[in-house]
């Protein structure tokens, strides 16, 4: 539940007399307000800056520093107030939290500074207002990633123990900046790509006659010498792909990366040559892969940091340069058509077909102006001169708007991503929060029933059990508890509910014992795991914490019929609902009277709270040895 | 923008002008749009002040320092000063976070608002709260009935409480022991009806809803739950 909402408490609790009416059964006893005291203001002193609000609007958030008693400890008894000796200006936001249920981040703080005072005052900071989250968790992010570059800085620095060698290979692939080794492997591998582009280049240079035939290219002039250039080149990447493969750390992955397609992409062309003769079909095939030659070029992207951002940045505006090209497109087709047609009747028009005016179109538009295609009659001028102004607007108008967009869009996308994960994370906390104020429900109702079957003991150390939750804590679960009343059904956490789903549609209840014993102990362990989850103890806390072995345990119980074990399993029956006690299979004498003992199923209670046992002293008695166990139980 | 379309003008020429020109209007015809909405919403913020502390003292059963109290809760959830139905619907949902209150909060929020205007002033909260928490049993009863009247009539009949029914159901959720069935809430109606309706034809008046209900200990001793809830 929202501690804002606190405050409208008296009025949903007024409001269930609506229910009253409608109800079968009795309802239970509402929580005695046990210390009402007046509102009073109290002042908080943060280093000479005071602060005063009322009490209530603290506790309003019990699980933090200011909300419990956890203040305490900074009261100054000569002055009658708080002092907390930290910063006033972050205490302002975190008291304005108290007060309107929102907490904001001030833009002129260190980030880290309010991360500090947040853990201070026991404040998570994902409760944070959607207003500040995105702000906050950018410049926690800036913050992060500006420390993980300062230690990497230092780690480089210091000896990195005891890496595999291939892992050695990885870093060193991937940094060169760790080694000589790695750095003298860098320079060698940008050296011959840029020996091999140079040579693809210079290939088809002419290179001066040969007496007695026409001019060559240099390619053909010297081709043994650029063949041997050719492979050495390729070995080299050869060599170097073989060894990102085999250091990588996620083979697959690395097959499937950019840089390692244009690696294959570079070196494939070389190996098709030779394995392909000089057949004169493929030839032609041939000449062309070699102009994927030049995407060696691009392997210079892992050796330049600005090359890959450019891709990227390519690659998150491609949307825009759809459109762009899109509506390029359409306009380049409507001119073309209307010029093809408004040429059609001159005599000799270059306009022969509508694709052969697309050449027109676009160099018009793009103000180009070749010369090659002009338009001879009237009409044709006329369209023609349309033509050009509009491929003024139509080019120049997206331009700046793309360039200006880069930037914009750039962020946009990624604050899209990231507002659909802070969605998705923002949600899960709703979540959270929601099962979480129903879990304090069902955990409170077994703490309430545990609760007074040690009052019903008569033992004195458990009074402060029941205290730990808040007043208004327990004036809501009062509230369910009598809406339970009056649809005279309970609640339910999921898992039971599938359980109970899946039990009455089984009919028979299975003859071993283990499975109907895995749903029974079920139920205790997931009230023991999820109370050790919430960091209580209980008197079950004898009984181990993971679910495994507490099955186990309890399973053994069953065939061995011990007294000692039967007392953790009675007093772990009590937190069980009723009718779930009623198993067939239960034949050891304790457990059967632990069972029964609890009185029958909630629609018949016949009073309030005091449903739990008058249960069997016998095995119950030695309950308060275990019982010391117990420190604090805390509902969310 | 400017210095875009300026540069672009210097490197390209006369016609490349156009495009900023182009660009400038755009967006300045964006912006006054957008004022215009902004005119329109402040238009709909809406205050309201309620009345004197003396005079509520006297008109409900608090204390001056429990109005105040309560006033201040409820200033601030709502600082316009009136409640309206999604707010309404909203806070109450927060008890009850395992189902969906929205269709009682719906019911109880024309309960409270008795002048059927769309909006709970403070006034009006305070009013059904004093009845609610301080009032007698025959108010309390009368409160409960005007509730369950959903059309206001004077008479409950089985459909009317079929609704109130089901939305009490709703506010249980999924998760629950035994399974909701789905006539579970025709039958708690039935019931109902069997106890209150003294005549037995279908319907239950104002006069037969008190009896009823003061034959009955549960429900007395109920009313009187919530009585130290201030």
């Amino acid at each position: 539940m929202a501690a804002g909402v606190a405050a409208w408490l008296p009025f949903a609790r007024a409001a269930a007399i609506g229910w009253m009416p409608v109800a079968n059964c009795p309802m239970p006893l509402a929580p005695a307000d046990k210390n009402k005291r007046q509102d009073e203001l109290i002042v908080l002193n943060v280093s000479g800056r005071r602060f005063q609000t009322w009490r209530t609007t603290l506790e309003r958030y019990p699980d933090t520093l200011l909300g419990s008693t956890e203040k305490e400890f900074f009261f100054n008894e000569d002055t009658k107030e708080y002092f907390f000796d930290r910063d006033p200006e972050v205490f302002r936001c975190v008291l304005n939290f108290y007060r309107t249920g929102k907490l904001h981040y001030p833009r002129y703080e260190c980030i880290s500074a309010y991360d500090d005072e947040l853990a201070f005052y026991g404040i998570l900071p994902e409760i944070i207002g959607d207003c500040c989250y995105e702000e906050y968790k950018d410049r926690k992010r800036e913050n992060a990633e500006r420390l993980m570059d300062d230690n990497d800085s230092e780690n480089n620095q210091e000896s990195v123990p005891s890496l595999s060698f291939r892992q050695t290979m990885w870093r060193a692939f991937e940094n060169p900046h760790t080694s000589t080794l790695a750095l003298v492997f860098y320079y060698v591998t940008g050296f011959f790509i840029a020996v091999s582009v140079i040579t693809n280049v210079v290939e088809t240079v002419p290179c001066g006659t040969v007496p007695g035939s026409k001019e060559l290219p240099c390619g053909e002039r010297y081709s043994v010498a650029f063949f041997c250039l050719d492979t050495a080149c390729v070995m080299i990447f050869t060599v170097e792909y073989l060894l990102r493969l085999f250091a990588a750390p996620s083979r697959y992955r690395f097959v499937r990366s950019v840089m390692s397609i244009i690696d294959v992409v570079a070196i494939m062309p070389y190996y098709i040559g030779l394995v392909m003769t000089n057949n004169e079909d493929v030839s032609g095939a041939f000449v062309t892969l070699r102009v994927f030659r030049v995407f060696r070029i691009f392997k210079f992207s892992r050796h330049s940091q600005g090359l890959r951002i450019l891709g990227y940045t390519l690659k998150s505006c491609a949307s825009e340069l759809g459109f762009l090209l899109f509506s390029l497109t359409m306009a380049i087709i409507i001119f073309a058509t209307v010029m093809f047609y408004a040429e059609k009747g001159s005599s000799a028009s270059k306009f022969t077909s509508i694709p052969a005016s697309f050449w027109y179109t676009i160099v018009t538009m793009t103000t180009l102006g070749y010369g090659d295609m002009v338009p001879k009659t009237i009409a044709g001028k006329i369209f023609g001169s349309i033509c050009s102004l509009s491929g003024v607007l139509v080019i120049a108008l997206p331009v700046p708007v793309i360039v200006s967009n880069f930037s914009r869009i750039y962020h946009q996308n990624q604050r899209a991503d990231k507002r659909r994960a802070q969605k998705k994370a923002r949600l899960a906390r709703i979540r959270v929060a929601k099962t979480g104020s129903s879990n304090a429900y069902l955990h409170s109702k077994r703490n309430g029933l545990l609760t007074e079957a040690l009052e019903l003991m008569g033992t004195p150390e458990e009074e402060h059990m029941g205290k730990s939750t808040s007043l208004i804590e327990s004036q809501h679960h009062h509230l369910l508890h009598c809406l339970e009343k009056t649809t005279n059904h309970e609640f339910i956490d999921e898992q039971m509910f599938e359980q109970n789903c899946m039990e009455s549609s089984m009919q028979n209840y299975p003859s071993t014992r283990s499975p109907s014993l895995s749903s029974h102990p079920g139920l205790t362990t997931t009230c023991c795991s999820r109370r050790s989850k919430k960091t209580t103890h209980l008197p079950n806390s004898n009984l181990p914490a993971t679910r495994l072995r507490s099955m186990q345990e309890l399973s053994t119980i069953h065939i061995q019929g011990s007294e000692q074990p039967s007392l953790t399993t009675s007093r772990s029956s009590l937190n069980l609902k009723a009718d779930d006690g009623l198993r067939p299979n239960c034949k050891t004498s304790q457990i059967t009277t632990a069972i029964i003992s609890i009185p029958t199923p909630p629609a018949l209670t016949p009073e309030g709270e005091s449903r739990p046992p008058p249960a069997s002293p016998g095995p119950n008695t030695n309950i308060p040895s275990i019982a010391s166990n117990v420190v604090k139980v805390s509902a969310l | 923008m400017f210095f875009v379309g300026f540069f672009f003008f210097l490197m390209n020429g006369f016609g490349k002008m156009f495009s900023y020109f182009f660009l400038d209007i755009a967006w300045w015809y964006y912006q006054y749009q957008r004022d215009k909405i902004e005119d329109e919403l402040e238009m709909t913020m809406v205050c309201h002040r309620p009345e004197g502390l003396e005079q509520l003292e006297a008109q409900t059963n608090f204390t001056k320092r429990e109005l105040q109290v309560l006033y201040r809760g409820f200033k601030n959830e709502c600082p316009s000063g009136v409640v309206n139905e999604e707010t309404f619907k909203q806070i109450y949902a927060q008890f009850f976070p395992h189902g969906d209150a929205s269709m009682y909060a719906h019911y109880l929020f024309h309960a409270f608002d008795t002048t059927q205007t769309g909006s709970v002033k403070f006034e009006d909260f305070v009013t059904a709260l004093s009845i609610l928490l301080r009032g007698t049993v025959h108010e309390k009863l009368r409160w409960t009935f005007n509730l369950y009247d959903i059309n206001k009539d004077g008479y409950i009949n089985k459909e009317e409480m079929m609704d109130i029914v089901k939305a009490i159901y709703d506010m249980m959720g999924k998760y629950t022991y035994p399974v909701l069935k789905e006539d579970t809430p025709r039958q708690h109606v039935d019931v109902f009806f069997q106890k209150m309706d003294k005549n037995k034809d279908g319907i239950v008046t104002l006069d037969e809803f008190l009896e009823s209900c003061q034959e009955d200990d549960n429900i007395m001793r109920s009313l009187q739950l919530f009585q130290n809830v201030m």
